[in-house]
């Protein structure tokens, strides 16, 4: 598959390798037998977890840097699997020896997500007291489950504090989860391309494509296992997504009204526009990638991501956090539109803590925190050194690094 | 870039020698960062800055400074009450829409504010309005009428009125310009080119 241009590929897509990078990987494993008792108050054990790790933990073990999938992503972010990998890992541009996470500089951690289908424990695998998959027996995880779960596979690589946990859209929230409910792990926070809550669009887009899903007759209130999987509702559900992570203006400079194989309308219900290709091509290709209840299970956590939500405010919740931020959105994002990363930025302002931001001019939709490398890099590159320079003790963090000794206010260590 | 290669930021240095070492400075309309580069670097100060150039806040960034896109008049007042020790503004309260109410938000979040600006009441701005009936131009106003940013020029008399009518105290005051570099203050209303005032809140006891 050839590289993806902007507006034109999406979430999760192929990311054709690039010579450098971090070069053959392996997903490996974590076995939590405990578990973990869920925000719902469920307990759900045991829990495996997926991750791949890239770069080297330092001695002082101050370099690792944690990054948080989106929806549909995995713990693949970055290389390939085998030699002859045709896609790299889902954040290659951004992971590698020089790129924007610096696999020469930082040791760097994906996971999949609690609820997944890419390794760790989610409603297809296997319940223990049946023998059978979960299914909708699977309880109803959070983000901030998802996020406690990443914390004992920090634990477990012998991590106590973080230097930074970024991530994207969903990635976004379980970083800004992670600053505010593990503050003393967290060294700064990268947010991208997300907002401090689910919008209300946000949960209807999602709520069209979980009812995609629940109305196709294959999907049998979750226990398709034994047969064919509900693949007509999760590729609607896929459609509906792409949608959302496209702009109008990429939408019509990579598909305008362009016919697709014909010069004449069909004058038939068939396949006319490359638009309609594009999207069910994305669909069907999801379904051989995805499980259809881990959709409807990860779309839930995320409706349900509200950072404010049982504090006073957003800035009360906030106010916990001990993290630098670096907030980020792009111009064409009307998914998790600038207005709402600005909110997160007043709350932190206000609070008088450490944050930067900066919205990046692309006409890629949402889909731009993957594809706009080269703007994002120098910048994600700079904060990561400053904030290392500050933890470090005032050592080059850049230019800026002598704020390592900030005197007073709540940007000084410990103080927030 | 030195401040000698660019006479509108001549004020860096002045501006450097009024900041208390290891302060903590909010800079608005930061650039790409060379102000709170010198002032990390020769005061240690710890600095944050707001610029409305996306490709600036990013040049701010890639240096590892910490910057937020946005406009000054609106972000400036995100900021809780006292929570810097100096607010600079350099060489922008001329372009801004509303300069009272932003000097009023520099002086809430600031225990002091720093303030410099080009001064219109320059004898060769006199002159070639005078003389030559046009719109001035000048090394630091280097705009032709349609083109510029500033809204609300000003001499530094109308400046110094302005903050005695406020009840805003100068506390330090740097003319710039000549060919010595520095103004005394009787002459500084024809002779300045750049005016470089810190400012605090005057208290009535």
């Amino acid at each position: 598959m050839s590289r993806p241009d902007p507006g034109a590929s999406s979430v999760a897509l192929c990311a054709a390798p690039q010579r450098g990078g971090v070069g053959v990987v392996e997903t490996r494993v974590l076995e939590l037998p405990d578990g973990l008792e869920l925000e719902s108050g469920a307990r759900l054990a045991p829990i495996t977890v997926a991750y791949e790790t890239y770069g080297r933990l330092a001695p002082d073990r101050r370099n690792a840097v944690l990054v948080c999938h989106a929806l549909s992503g995995d713990a693949h972010a970055a290389g390939l699997h085998t030699p002859d990998d045709r896609c790299a890992g889902w954040f290659d541009d951004f992971i590698g020896p020089g790129r924007a996470f610096d696999t020469d500089r930082w040791f760097v951690i994906c996971s999949n997500v609690l609820g997944g289908c890419k390794g760790t424990t989610g409603p297809s695998s296997i319940d223990p007291r049946t023998g059978l998959p979960y299914g909708l027996s699977f309880p109803v995880v959070t983000l901030r489950d998802m996020v406690a779960v990443q914390r004992r596979l920090v634990a477990h690589l012998g991590i106590d504090r973080l230097l930074a946990v970024a991530g994207g859209s969903m990635g976004g929230m379980q970083a800004l989860r992670w600053a505010v409910d593990h503050p003393d792990a967290v060294a700064s926070c990268l947010a991208i391309a997300t907002a401090p809550r689910q919008s209300p669009q946000a949960i209807a887009f999602h709520e069209i494509g979980r009812q995609a899903i629940q109305a196709d007759p294959a999907w049998r209130n979750g226990a398709y296992h034994a047969g064919p999987a509900p693949d007509a509702g999760l590729a609607v559900a896929r459609m509906v997504g792409h949608i959302t992570y496209l702009s109008e203006a990429a939408m019509q400079a990579k598909f305008g009204r362009r016919l697709r194989g014909k010069e004449e309308f069909g004058y038939d219900l068939g396949n006319d526009f490359e638009v309609e290709s594009y999207l069910r091509h994305q669909g069907d290709a999801f379904t051989r990638r995805f499980d259809a209840n881990s959709y409807l299970y990860i779309t839930k956590a995320i409706d349900y991501f509200d950072l404010g939500r049982g504090e006073r405010s957003l800035a009360a919740a906030l106010a916990r956090a001990r993290a630098s931020f670096l907030l980020m959105s792009f111009s064409s994002d009307w998914l998790y539109p600038t207005a709402q990363t600005r909110e997160l930025l007043r709350a932190l302002l206000l609070n008088g803590q450490d944050a930067s931001f900066c919205e990046i001019d692309s006409a890629a939709g949402h889909d731009a925190f993957l594809l706009e490398h080269e703007r994002m890099a120098p910048v994600l590159r700079g904060f990561l050194e400053r904030v290392h320079g500050r933890w470090t003790g005032g050592g080059d963090g850049g230019e800026g690094g002598v704020l390592a000794q900030g005197r007073k206010g709540p940007e000084g260590e410990g103080s927030a | 870039m030195s401040p000698s290669e660019n006479p509108a930021r001549a004020d860096h240095r002045q501006i450097v020698r009024l900041v208390e070492r290891r302060a903590k400075v909010l800079d608005l309309g930061c650039g790409d960062g060379d102000l709170l580069a010198l002032l990390a670097r020769e005061r240690e100060a710890t600095g944050f800055g707001v610029e409305i150039s996306a490709a600036a806040v990013r040049a701010c960034l890639q240096r590892g400074l910490a910057a937020v896109q946005g406009d000054i008049a609106e972000t400036v007042g995100e900021y809780p009450d006292g929570s810097f020790d100096t607010v600079i503004l350099s060489h922008t309260l001329q372009e801004l829409a509303d300069p009272a109410r932003v000097l009023d938000e520099m002086l809430r979040v600031g225990r002091d504010a720093i303030v410099s600006f080009p001064n219109f009441g320059h004898v060769a701005i006199r002159l070639s309005y005078v003389l030559r009936g046009r719109m001035p131009k000048s090394r630091v106003l280097p705009f032709e009428w349609y083109d510029t940013p500033n809204v609300h020029l000003m001499t530094v008399l109308d400046f110094e009125r302005f903050c005695a009518a406020r009840g805003i105290e100068i506390l330090d005051r740097e003319y710039l310009g000549g060919p010595f570099g520095r103004v005394p203050a009787v002459l500084a209303n024809l002779l300045a080119e750049t005016a470089v005032f810190r400012l605090r809140r005057r208290r009535y006891s």
